[in-house]
């Protein structure tokens, strides 16, 4: 299923530019070069739409809803954290969380990609052409970035359901959905590491950083629940093979971001200077219904409106 | 070198760390450049965000910037001087053999 | 140019510190006549270093405020592919000004500092990104013009005489090889679409030509610093040198485009085979400089703001890593 690559980044061609470099300061011998680079090989939303255009994939409606559900997910969450990208912390993390950025943008894509091949809807018809009530988004996805420790709290739960959801689809029966997975997977095993990492760091740093850590979850807990929810699309899709029980996932989540709490010393009741997570209320999320936070409408009103101002341009 | 009368903050700045790449396996890691981190975990991933965006590497050393010892740059022209003149470490030293198959 | 040097040893020194200073800029010398490179360990005159720090940090600077104007579109890119891109991008300009605060911190200041200065409105960055970008055209102008024009820029700086600003540059040169093209492709589907995108590219072209221009800085005869600069072999080509260049490649780029520069006088002047343009206004150069551009003080704010924002999380993080090695010490 990997490509030909015509890339859209246009680094093969030209990748090994010549800057004019000789003598002294040159990179050193060519083969050990720190700065020799690659677009690799990997799945891109590219190589699926190709597909989608050749009809060799084309997902039945219960598997493009599906894909539908996972995309917006990635796709809102990808827009919120664009947004610290020039606002981080340090420099080092605008460029760490550009990375993750991408990476869920890259997810979004795909999933959207093949979501639209049944509709007969290009990624961005359905990113940027539907109305609010059409998206599957859960209500996690939405929350603001507040401060950096609701940006990492919210991350960490994202990063270690998505892990625990991907890792599954791999098996999916349903191959597009199952290669999406795969290239998915590995890279929000790297947003677990980071997230977990900070979590560690803001608990155990200083006092107002535990405090904004604590802040941060307690926050979003409430929207764990919905994450995990099934429903009967995917009780469907799991007797297909297709998809996954959301609830099924929620064991091995518990597990292990578990560990992390605890070594984070946040495992324990709110009273006693833990998170307190067993008596935190449950929202009644809905988004899978299209049934959204308040938030949503901003994010897609932002998102959408140069692209609706211009229907059926090309950019 | 601090002036007393600047709004500095109080913080104390994370360190600097130098960043060694593999760009395959069989090379060596190569100096990419630095960056700062708060610790050695987080300068390895700082480290990956920032210098293997591109497929460059496949494998990362970081290095405390502090713990590396370098040679005097003021004593250049000793330090180096030795192997200058010896020729007979090169093959090339050995013309008579040129053209002796397999040699 | 060793005699000019001599005077710079500073009488109040002892006669071996004066005898080390003498050696130093000898072999300084040296190496700049043999066009080889200075290393951060090396002697070199303070006045190099200074003209040296100043230079990469304001570059670095520029990279790290250039983000902005760009950031501003990222939420409301037309297409989920040129967000990416856009994304990708404005990252790239994090990074690059990564690797060049690096190279200034081996000249003896601090990032810390550096950033501090910027905050505190001591340091200069490219007055373009004091321009807000409006349209979603301004990314493709932006990339097409203004990356251009730092591309024009930077090329020859990968041979600077200071290693590690030429290795700093020899890296972002590469990364950047994509930013260009993915500004032009903006303008080109823009020209090829809609009359309204159409104008929304002409427009973005009509707003960044004149000051994509003047980011080579000043014209020769009004540049006192970069006599000095190409005698220590920083500065290769002069301002204008350059900026000639660059208006050939951009007159012949424009057609492919399909849209004009908006310069009558542009004429390639047959004696001195060089490309000749209009007026620039430099009196609107200087002033935006001096901080009365549309968006200096919103630029300087948002800085300092992410960077105040951020100080609870620097600090967290720093004693995180104390007590871990504390732990491991007593381990």
């Amino acid at each position: 299923m990997t490509s030909e690559h015509s890339t859209d980044f246009a680094i093969e061609g030209h990748g090994d530019i010549s800057v004019g470099v000789s003598g002294a300061g040159a990179s050193g011998d060519g083969s050990a070069s720190a700065t020799r680079i690659t677009p690799g090989n990997a799945l891109r939303p590219e190589d699926i739409a190709l597909e989608v255009r050749r009809g060799t994939v084309r997902p039945g409606e219960d598997v493009a809803e599906y894909a539908l559900r996972l995309g917006d997910d990635a796709l809102i969450l990808a827009q919120r954290l664009g947004h610290w990208i020039s606002r981080a912390p340090e420099l080092e993390e605008d460029i760490a969380l550009g990375n993750i950025a991408l990476d869920q943008l890259g997810h979004a894509r795909s999933f959207l990609t093949y979501a639209g091949a049944h509709w007969d809807k290009s990624e961005d018809e359905l990113a940027y052409f539907r109305r609010e009530p059409e998206f599957r988004s859960a209500h996690l996805f939405e929350q603001p970035n507040g401060d950096f420790a609701v940006t990492i709290a919210r991350q960490f739960i994202v990063s270690y359901y998505q892990f625990e959801l991907y890792e599954r689809l791999t098996g999916s029966a349903d191959a597009t959905i199952a290669a999406i997975a795969a290239k998915a997977l590995k890279e929000v095993d790297y947003h677990r590491d980071h997230s977990a990492q900070w979590v560690l760091r803001l608990a155990g740093g200083t006092e107002e950083s535990r405090r904004r850590i604590i802040r941060g979850f307690r926050l979003l807990w409430p929207y764990v629940d919905e994450i995990f929810e099934d429903d009967e699309l995917t009780a469907r899709l799991a007797e297909a093979g297709t998809g996954v029980q959301p609830s099924t996932l929620r064991e091995d989540f518990d597990r292990l971001t578990g560990e992390v709490l605890a070594e984070a010393g946040l495992a324990g009741e709110y009273a006693e200077g833990g998170l307190g997570l067993d008596r935190i209320p449950q929202s009644l999320g809905g988004g899978r219904r299209g049934k959204h936070s308040e938030h949503l409408g901003f994010v897609l009103a932002e998102m959408q409106v140069l692209a609706r101002e211009h229907p059926g341009a090309s950019w | 070198m601090t002036n007393p009368n600047e709004t500095h903050s109080k913080e104390t700045p994370w360190p600097l760390w130098e960043v060694f790449v593999r760009s395959s396996r069989g090379l060596s890691h190569v100096h990419a450049g630095s960056l700062h981190a708060p610790d050695a975990v987080m300068a390895l991933r700082n480290a990956r965000d920032l210098y293997t965006r591109r497929n460059e590497g496949v494998s990362i050393w970081v290095v405390p910037a502090d713990a590396i010892s370098s040679s005097d740059p003021d004593s250049k022209g000793s330090f180096f001087e030795s192997p200058q003149g010896k020729d007979y470490r090169h093959a090339t030293y050995y013309t008579k053999s040129e053209g002796v198959k397999h040699l | 140019m060793a005699s000019q040097n001599l005077q710079s040893v500073p009488a109040e020194l002892s006669p071996e510190e004066q005898e080390r200073e003498r050696a130093g800029q000898a072999y300084f010398d040296r190496i700049i006549a043999e066009d080889s490179r200075i290393e951060p360990r090396d002697w070199m005159p303070e006045a190099y270093r200074r003209t040296l720090l100043r230079q990469v940090s304001q570059h670095a600077h520029s990279e790290i405020i250039g983000m902005q104007p760009e950031a501003n579109w990222i939420s409301r890119a037309p297409s989920l592919k040129r967000k990416a891109i856009l994304m990708a991008k404005v990252q790239d300009e994090a990074g690059h000004g990564l690797y060049l605060y690096s190279a200034a911190e081996t000249l003896g200041q601090s990032r810390d500092k550096m950033m501090q200065d910027l905050i505190d409105g001591k340091a200069r960055y490219s007055s373009i990104f004091n321009y807000p970008a409006v349209s979603w055209a301004d990314m493709g102008a932006i990339g097409w013009l203004v990356d251009g024009a730092a591309i024009c820029n930077q090329v020859p700086l990968c041979r600077a005489s200071y290693g590690p600003y030429g290795r700093a540059m020899v890296r972002i040169c590469k990364e950047e090889s994509f930013h260009q093209r993915q500004g032009f492709e903006i303008l080109l589907e823009l020209s090829n679409g809609t009359p309204a995108q159409k104008q929304m590219a002409q427009d973005a072209v009509n707003r960044w030509y004149a000051p994509a221009l003047m980011m080579f800085g000043p014209p020769d005869d009004d540049s006192p610093n970069s006599k000095q600069s190409m005698a220590w072999n920083i500065k290769r080509f002069s301002n204008d040198e350059l900026r000639s260049r660059f208006v050939g490649m951009m007159v012949e780029q424009v057609k492919v485009l399909g849209l004009s520069l908006p310069d009558p006088d542009i004429r390639f002047n047959e004696e001195t085979k060089k490309w000749e343009h209009g007026p620039l206004d430099w009196n609107e150069f200087k002033d935006v400089l001096a901080g009365k551009g549309p968006c200096n003080a919103q630029r300087m704010e948002r800085r300092r703001q992410a960077h105040e924002d951020g100080a609870w999380v620097r600090e967290a993080a720093a004693a995180y890593a104390a007590k871990q090695a504390q732990k491991e010490h007593a381990a």
